[in-house]
Parts: structure tokens; sequence; C-alpha cells
């Protein structure tokens, strides 16, 4: 008898993997909710405010997806995950999407199952240093001590700087970004490297901001967007025509302050973009009105981009590259058409 | 019972008899653990292939490319492959498992004896370091004794320096470090010497107190050998060590030896907490043992220190080597919480970093689970020898 029971066990076993191969938005639909991976607390990216609300650039993109796919832009699991975390839980199925100032690299992109969905903020590795130590620029940095947050491409970035100008330093690598701000602060380091994004919210941490500065050098590109599990195209899509419908909203002036009045534009480009005409959200396998639910619940990318980070919040960060492509910057939405 | 009752052997065959079922029963068992395990493993594989997952050890040859702020063997961050990492995680675990382990044992002895001392006020406060450290839990000692540290060093601009070759500040302890020139080895030579001679003196000195009962200063005599003849080997051979002294330089010292706070925290952290339960097994050790015994020593008019090493100690570790052994397995695993303070031991450095620079989850995570397996296996065998030589030898 327990022998036939094993066996039906086995059996049963066998057959897990056939059930597990529903497509992701079949599991989302099912589930309620999405499951969005964010960071365990960068500034003006995924923070949570005084109430203990996620807010931020990322977790607006969160919010996005899930108005896209539910007209909700409330359906959605917050998954804090650290920089070490955070492709184990794509794999693994415990989040839907990333959405956590990830860069895209090759190795990422090919050799980890996963898929950049595209590109929602374009940054670069800088420092900041205490205004004491009296240096002006990244060159006369040779022999100080880094602190870093582990497993990121900055410490990759960091080592490749300073070979190439025949530097010297020293690394304490910490597991969040909340430790490495610690050490700064504790002097256990005198410089800490990161996105440049992500300096500006580290020093609004200090306890006197203004006894830091963050060095003028660029040394890396950081092309930071949401990432997808590698094998699911249908849910790839929706991501990534998610992100270009907020810049193509920005583009075609449709902000969530007009998008009501906006359903009566005549210019056929917004009538495509709000669902009045074409089919693009039926074909992404979303409801028509997808884009108008993004932009009236969220808003567009410059309306995330000027509250979280921008001219609108604590950051103040400039838009630079993150600009539209017709105003001098590198973003550019391929045509919802 | 009559014979009719009994199953005929010829019909029951091979499962007639109970120890043929027990083994068929065994043999079923472990087919079924291997099919579930070999049936996982390639579910999981056949997974992580679907996915593009990179699967296999190959990663292991690929430059790592990010630097480590201590490493026992040369490391360089441009070159070292991920291998190395590997090594020098496991050897950075090793260092703190091996001092914190010397450190936790003494103090332990330490506070466990002083436990049941005599004087009020050592035992009140043997008994208020084990009740406080037990009971905190060690990543909140870990952090406090980190930031503690951190928060009471000033900057390398202003460390503490002693005799202007030591120097103390937030970035670590600095020493001298010594060099060794042609001729040092004369030094070492001497020393080995040195120490088979102890060896040697222990033995007669052993023999001559069981055949006269005569006490000789072993210690005393052991100690200064030690120390006379690397001594005199030093100064004969023309002073062949030298030492290259720390100096600031920049933003920091640069040369000497440089003890990290990470470390010295940690290991500070994992010996005293640890200590707590090892004081605790010997106080319950020395406790076992019959206070006849004690009082028969006293009535020989041995000295109290000899009653103790010579009576109390023997009998006692029996009792406390067992539990011991657990207690340094949980340092070393506890080692592991390092990675909330940025040590880089195997965890923070390997299944840490390295895991995310290369994200091959599977393969990464069993082989640090095979590196605390191997340190386990190896600690728990080591002490079992040591305890199976202390036992009480039946004749």
């Amino acid at each position: 008898m327990k022998i036939t029971k094993i066996a039906l066990l086995l059996g049963a076993a066998a057959l897990v993997p056939n059930l597990a191969s529903a497509s992701t938005l079949e599991e989302v639909v099912k589930k309620g909710d999405i499951s969005c991976g964010i960071s365990t607390g960068i500034a003006g990216f995924s923070s949570t405010d005084s109430k203990g609300v996620w807010e931020g650039l990322d977790v607006d993109f969160c919010k996005s997806v899930a108005a896209a796919v539910f007209g909700d832009a409330s359906k959605v699991k917050y998954i804090p995950l650290t920089a070490k975390e955070r492709f184990t839980a794509l794999q693994s199925g415990e989040i839907d999407v990333l959405s956590r100032a990830t860069t895209w690299t090759a190795t990422r992109d090919t050799s980890l199952g996963l898929n950049f969905a595209g590109v929602n903020y374009y940054d670069g590795q800088g420092f900041l240093v205490n205004k004491k130590i009296g240096v002006t620029s990244a060159k006369e940095l040779s022999g100080a001590t880094f602190c870093i947050q582990a497993g990121t491409t900055s410490e990759l970035n960091l080592t490749d700087y300073f070979q190439a100008n025949n530097m010297e330093y020293r690394a304490v690598t910490y597991d969040t970004s909340g430790q490495t701000i610690n050490g700064f602060k504790s002097g256990r380091c005198d410089v800490i490297t990161s996105d440049a994004s992500q300096l500006y919210g580290l020093k609004l941490k200090l306890d006197d901001p203004d006894s830091a500065i963050v060095l003028p050098e660029i040394i890396s590109k950081e092309p930071l967007g949401p990432v997808v599990r590698q094998g699911d195209d249908e849910w790839f899509n929706i991501v990534r025509w998610t992100m270009f419908a907020t810049l193509e909203a920005e583009e075609l002036g449709v902000s969530s302050a007009n998008v009501d009045a906006m359903l009566k534009s005549e210019n056929p480009s917004i009538m495509r973009l709000l669902g009045k005409s074409g089919t693009a959200g039926e074909n992404l396998g979303l409801k028509g009105d997808w884009v108008y639910q993004i932009v009236k619940q969220v808003g567009n990318y410059g309306e995330m981009f000027d509250k979280n980070v921008g001219k609108d919040s604590p950051l103040n960060i400039d838009r630079g590259l993150n600009k539209l492509w017709n105003q001098g910057g590198l973003m550019y939405s391929m045509p919802i058409r | 019972m009559n014979k009719s009752q009994l199953p005929p052997a010829t019909t029951g065959g091979l499962l007639s008899s109970p120890r043929n079922r027990a083994i068929i029963f065994q043999c079923l068992a472990l087919l079924a653990v291997v099919a579930c395990a070999f049936y996982f493993t390639s579910n999981m594989f056949d997974n992580i292939e679907k996915r593009g997952i990179t699967t296999g050890f190959s990663f292991l040859g690929e430059t790592a490319g990010f630097g480590v702020s201590q490493s026992l063997i040369a490391y360089d961050d441009t070159t070292s492959t991920f291998l190395d990492v590997f090594i020098v995680g496991i050897l950075n675990t090793l260092l703190v498992g091996v001092i914190g382990i010397i450190c936790a044992s003494v103090f332990g002895l330490l506070i466990g004896i002083g436990r049941l001392s005599s004087n009020f006020i050592v035992a009140k406060l043997s008994l208020v370091y084990i009740e406080t450290f037990r009971n905190i839990p060690i990543l909140l000692q870990i952090l406090f004794w980190y930031n503690i540290v951190l928060a009471a060093l000033p900057g390398p601009r202003q460390s503490f320096s002693y005799f202007e070759s030591i120097f103390l500040n937030n970035r670590g302890l600095l020493l001298p470090e010594p060099i060794f020139q042609s001729g040092s080895i004369f030094i070492l030579i001497a020393f080995v010497i040195a120490c088979t001679a102890v060896i040697f003196l222990t033995r007669w000195a052993k023999k001559r107190h069981d055949q006269t009962g005569e006490e000789f200063p072993l210690i005393k005599v052991s100690l200064a050998i030690l120390i006379v003849s690397p001594l005199l080997a030093y100064f004969v051979t023309g002073q062949p060590i030298t030492a290259e002294y720390p100096a600031l330089k920049g933003f920091n010292f640069q040369g000497g030896l440089a003890i990290i706070p990470e470390f010295l925290a940690l290991t500070f952290a994992l010996s005293i907490y640890t200590a707590t339960y090892i004081a605790e097994a010997v106080r319950a050790g020395i406790e076992a043992v019959a206070s006849g015994q004690k009082e028969a020593a006293e009535s020989l008019g041995l000295k109290k220190h000899v009653i103790l090493r010579k009576v109390v100690l023997p009998q006692a570790l029996r009792v406390i080597i067992p539990p011991v052994i657990n207690q340094y397995l949980n340092l070393v695993k506890n080692s592991s919480l390092a990675t909330a303070i940025g040590y880089p031991e195997i965890v923070t450095l390997f299944s840490g970093t390295t895991l995310n620079q290369v994200g091959q989850a599977i393969e990464i995570i069993m082989m640090t689970m095979a590196v605390y397996l191997t340190f386990s296996i190896v600690i728990s065998l080591l002490l079992n020898w040591v305890n199976a030589k202390m036992e009480i030898k039946g004749r």
C-alpha cells in the first residue's frame, strides 16, 4: 500500500512543472496584484514616506503596470530587495517585475535568463566626498577608502576607473545603502561611490547635507530600467509598452490633469494613445483604455520625474539626459500605432 | 503455539524472514529517496535551461574585478578570479573562526571558573557577564561593537599612536609588519629545537614526579627556553628580522599590517558571545566533579591551583568537551553574520557579491554550503578525537 502511495506521489510531482507553466499575465490576473521588486530604500526611486507608503520613480513604474493590467494602480505588492537579492527573486518567480534602479548590462541581459524592458532613467556613477578632505576632482582620490554596496556595477566600474588612471583604492562593501551611508557618516571611508542619482539621495540623509559634495566626474554609463524574466514575450511587451506609453503621453502633452479633456481630442496620435482608435491595448492583451488609466492614476513620465526626483522633489535633480528626445534628451518612445 | 500457525517456509519465500524484509524495505526507501533527488535536480536544471540561465562552474575562472578589504593571499582587483575570491572568503572565515575559538575558550574557561569562585564579587560579576551577553542576539552585538568601534575611534589623521609604530584609528589597528631577511630561518630552527626540548623536558619531569614525587617548575623553565633560544639566535645571526612601519600618506596609512575594524568587531562580538556558553559548560563540568575528589585533594595538602589543574579540570573536561564542540560549530557558523558589517568572509564575498555579479545561485550556494559542512565536520571530528582521549580508560 505504501509503495502505491509513493508511486502516486511521484506521479503527481511529475505533473507539477506542467501546471506551473502558465503565463505571467494569467498568473498576475489570478493573484489580483503585481509583485513588484523594489529597493529597500533609495530616495526618489523607492522609499517610504512618513506613513510607511512606498513612493518614488521605480514605485510609480510598478503602479503604471498595475494601472495598465488592472485599471487600478493600487494593485501592487511591493517586495523590497537588496542589490544582492534582486535577480534571484525575479528568476525564481517571487516577483513579476523588477523595478529597482538596475543597470542594463550585457552579462545580466544574456546570462541570467532576464530581459531588460527599456531604460527609464539614464544615470552614471559618481563620487560623494566630505568637503573636509578638500578634494575637488575624482583624479585626486588615489589611496582613498570607498564605501560601496555589494554586488553592484559600481563595484566593478570603480576597479576599472582606478586601474585606467593608475590609482589605488580600498573598498569596504556593505549590504544595503543604509549601512553604506552609516559607514560614511562614521568615517570608515572617505568616499561613497554609487549612481549619481542615489548620491543626491544619500547626501540628504547626512546630518549636515552641506558638509559633503558630489564630485563632477561621472565614470560610467548606468542605464536603469525595469527587468522581467526571459521567455514570456507577452509580459515583456506589456512592461516595455507601459514604459513607452508614459513617454508618449508626455510627448503628446497628455497629463493626469488634462487626460479627461484629451479624450475628446481630434489629434490622431492622442486618439490612438488613449484607445479611441486602433487596437494597441487589445494587441497587448489589455483593455483599450490602458494608457488612459496609467496617465489618469499615475501620470506621464515627466510628471513622475518631477514629482519624485526632479524639480518638485527634495532631490531636485536636473533632467539632463532624461529629457525627451525632442528636447535634447535620450528619452524616446517607439510610436504607439 | 502449534506449528501450523507459523507461515510455511515454502510459500513465504524471500519475504518470510524479518531480516530480509527489513533489507528489502530499506533498499526500497533508499531507491525512493534517490529517485526523488534525481527527479528534483533534473527538473531544476531543466527549468534553469528553459529560462536561459547560464549553469556550470566556468565562472570560477573569470576575473572578479571588485575590491576586497582584507585578504590573506595576494589578491588583485583587476586580475584575480572568482576562484581567488572563494579562497579569500574561506581563509577570512577560517581566520575569524580560529581566533574567535581561541579567545572564546580562554575567556569562557576563566569566566566559568570565576562563576564558582568563593570571592563574592568575582562570582557575581561573572554571573552578570554571562546573563547579559548570552541573552542578547548575536547580530545586535556585532552591530553594537562595530558601531562603538567606529564611533569611538578617530580618523587616520588624528589616530591614537603608540611608540610611533602602532596606530589605532577608524580604518583599523595598524602594526609594524615583520620583514624576514636571509638568516631568519635560523631563528625558526632555534624555535623548533626549543619546542622539542620542552616536550622532552615535560616527559622527564612527569617521570621524575611519578618516581620521586618532586615537583619541577616546568612552566617557568619551558617559557624561559622558548623565549631565550630564538632570542639568542636572533642576536647571533645579526638581527635578520626588520619591520616595516605604517606611515600616513595621503588619505590612509600605507605599509605595515592593518587589522580592519570589521574583523576586530566581529571577532570580539563572537568571542564574547560564545564565551558565555563555554563558561556555563565549564561551570557544569566542574560542578559535576564529585566534591569528595576536591576534599581528598585538599586533605593531601595540595595547593588550590594544583587541585584545579590536576584533579578537577581533567575530570571536568569529559563533561565540558561535548557541549563545547557545539559552541565552536556555532561560532564558525555565526561568523556569516559578518555580512551585516561588511567583513569579507565566505558568505559576504561569495554567496553575496559573487552571486550578484554572476547570478549562478545554485552553484554558488552549494559551494558555500559545502564549505560550512566541511568546517563543521572537521571541527567535530577533531574534538571527538580529543574527547575519546579524555574518556576514562577501562582496564
